[in-house]
């Protein structure tokens, strides 16, 4: 549906809403972009209204996913080894569509760099974007500085890999073969290649969380991770490790708007169904 | 709070930005933030590849972590840069038809290691993770291969199973787009944290 434009056979109260709209420098907005905009204002409403439910932000509420629970002994064991982790956050750019995986990936990387603050060996980044190799360092930083042990920063350790899929993937695999790392996640956007990283964590018998927004890369690292995620699920890691009562509550959101979606698609199907048998259409 | 200035900002961007999508009057300073954002890119592309060289630099003089790989990494990235200033630039056809001689073998050779890679990781699931679902990957995964080679190339016109080949194709679509109104959903959810100051991917 596009925008209404202006033209002479256009209704008064129209013409006194697009003037409206226009003496602020806006045009009409169109049926789609109100349903879209009433979809974010819901969906904010509910962040903050979920965040401030403490019943909602206990340990337990959330359902059991085995992988999370294995990912929070990896963490446990690697600070108790004195090893280190190592998180890589796909070649997605931060001005792509594509981007939300690796920011879910950054939360995850704070809340590992907070989770293994007392280990003598911190995390370790890598990405295949220059911006999110800085925002993996900013990130880093932001962490230790919140934990008062700004001293253990290193930049070195949010590195970019390489800025094409095969040469970040090629730069990554060393840090995945490196002895001292016992536990890796892989949160972001990548394609199958990403079975060269799951493989080579198998091959050094290393634990292997991995989780991506795209569909070819959810179905390899289905086929080659220790632990893959499917789905939303990559969005819920932050949540797991309890990285705060906004991530728990983005979590109940997701459910609920879930469920509208389901109404609405089951709605339409019936209407779909229904404007068939009478002939007419419905939507 | 942390960062308050850095937050006031990127909030008041992102709302700028996000409104400029439904607003079409917004659109223009919408594309301008846009605009200074891929040259900040680039900038931070060029960062990025510097600090991939220092890192790689410094294996190279370390005496206890040293890389045997980083020499021709340092080396491959000195002889890039030089041809590519010395022929005019990245944009200049003999500098791609070079480029793409050495990157197009390289990345076509790894992706054919990667369908045997694949093809053993499928077979060792039924090993690592006994269950429903690794049975039902391991089973869909062989009859898709065998409708997508072209296999049954006239099943369409025979009656019974051109029905179930044509049901069996739609099932791939009816999946993905479940996962991907999923991950449109966490998506939505991990933007809107961002730009309500909830998630700080940076530390100002």
């Amino acid at each position: 549906m596009g925008c209404l434009s202006p033209n002479a056979g256009m209704p008064g109260g129209q013409h006194f809403v697009r003037f409206l709209f226009a003496w602020g420098g806006i045009a009409l907005i169109s049926l789609q972009s109100i349903i879209g905009l009433v979809i974010l204002v819901l969906t904010v409403g509910m962040i903050i209204i979920f965040s401030s439910f403490k019943r909602l932000q206990a340990p337990g509420y959330l359902r059991p996913i085995p992988a999370f629970q294995q990912l929070r002994r990896a963490l446990g064991l690697a600070v108790e080894n004195g090893k280190r982790l190592h998180v890589t956050l796909g070649n997605a750019s931060i001005i792509n569509n594509n981007n939300t995986s690796a920011l879910a990936g950054l939360s995850t990387l704070e809340r590992v760099a907070q989770m293994s603050m007392i280990s003598d060996r911190p995390p370790l980044a890598t990405s295949g974007d220059g911006t999110l190799a800085i925002l993996s360092q900013d990130t880093l930083r932001a962490a230790y500085r919140t934990g008062n042990a700004l001293e253990q920063y290193d930049p070195d350790q949010g590195r970019l890999g390489g800025i094409t899929p095969f040469s970040y993937i090629a730069g990554t695999l060393p840090v995945i073969h490196n002895k001292e790392i016992s536990s890796h996640i892989l949160v972001g956007n990548f394609g199958p290649e990403v079975a060269f990283l799951s493989e080579a964590a198998n091959q050094e018998e290393a634990f292997c969380l991995a989780a991506s927004d795209s569909l070819p890369a959810q179905a390899v690292l289905f086929a080659s991770a220790q632990e893959p995620l499917i789905g939303e699920e990559l969005y819920a890691i932050p949540a797991y490790l309890q990285a705060g009562p906004a991530h728990q509550a983005s979590i109940r959101a997701q459910d609920v708007l879930r469920w509208i979606l389901v109404a609405a698609l089951l709605g339409g199907a019936i209407l779909e169904i229904i404007g068939g048998i009478l002939g007419i259409k419905l939507i | 709070m942390r960062a308050p200035l850095a937050t006031a900002v990127a909030i008041a961007i992102g709302l700028v930005v996000l409104v400029g999508y439904f607003v079409p009057g917004l659109a223009m300073i919408r594309s301008a933030i846009l605009g200074v954002g891929v040259i900040l890119v680039g900038v931070a592309t060029l960062v990025g590849v510097l600090n991939l060289i220092a890192v790689h630099w410094r294996k190279v003089r370390s005496t206890t972590n040293r890389d045997f790989y980083s020499p021709f990494l340092i080396l491959a990235f000195i002889i890039t840069l030089v041809a590519g200033f010395v022929m005019g630039g990245p944009s200049n056809p003999g500098f791609q038809r070079v480029i793409t001689a050495i990157q197009v073998p390289v990345e076509t050779s790894l992706m054919a290691i990667l369908s045997f890679s694949l093809a053993y990781a499928s077979l060792r699931l039924l090993q690592r993770r006994k269950g429903f679902m690794s049975i039902t990957f391991v089973i869909s995964a062989v009859v898709f291969l065998i409708i997508g080679s072209g296999f049954l190339p006239d099943s369409q016109s025979i009656p019974l199973i051109g029905s179930v080949v044509s049901f069996l194709n739609q099932l791939p679509m009816a999946g993905s787009r479940g996962i991907l109104f999923g991950v449109a959903l966490g998506g939505l959810t991990t933007g809107l944290r961002i730009l309500i100051g909830a998630d700080r991917p940076y530390s100002g």
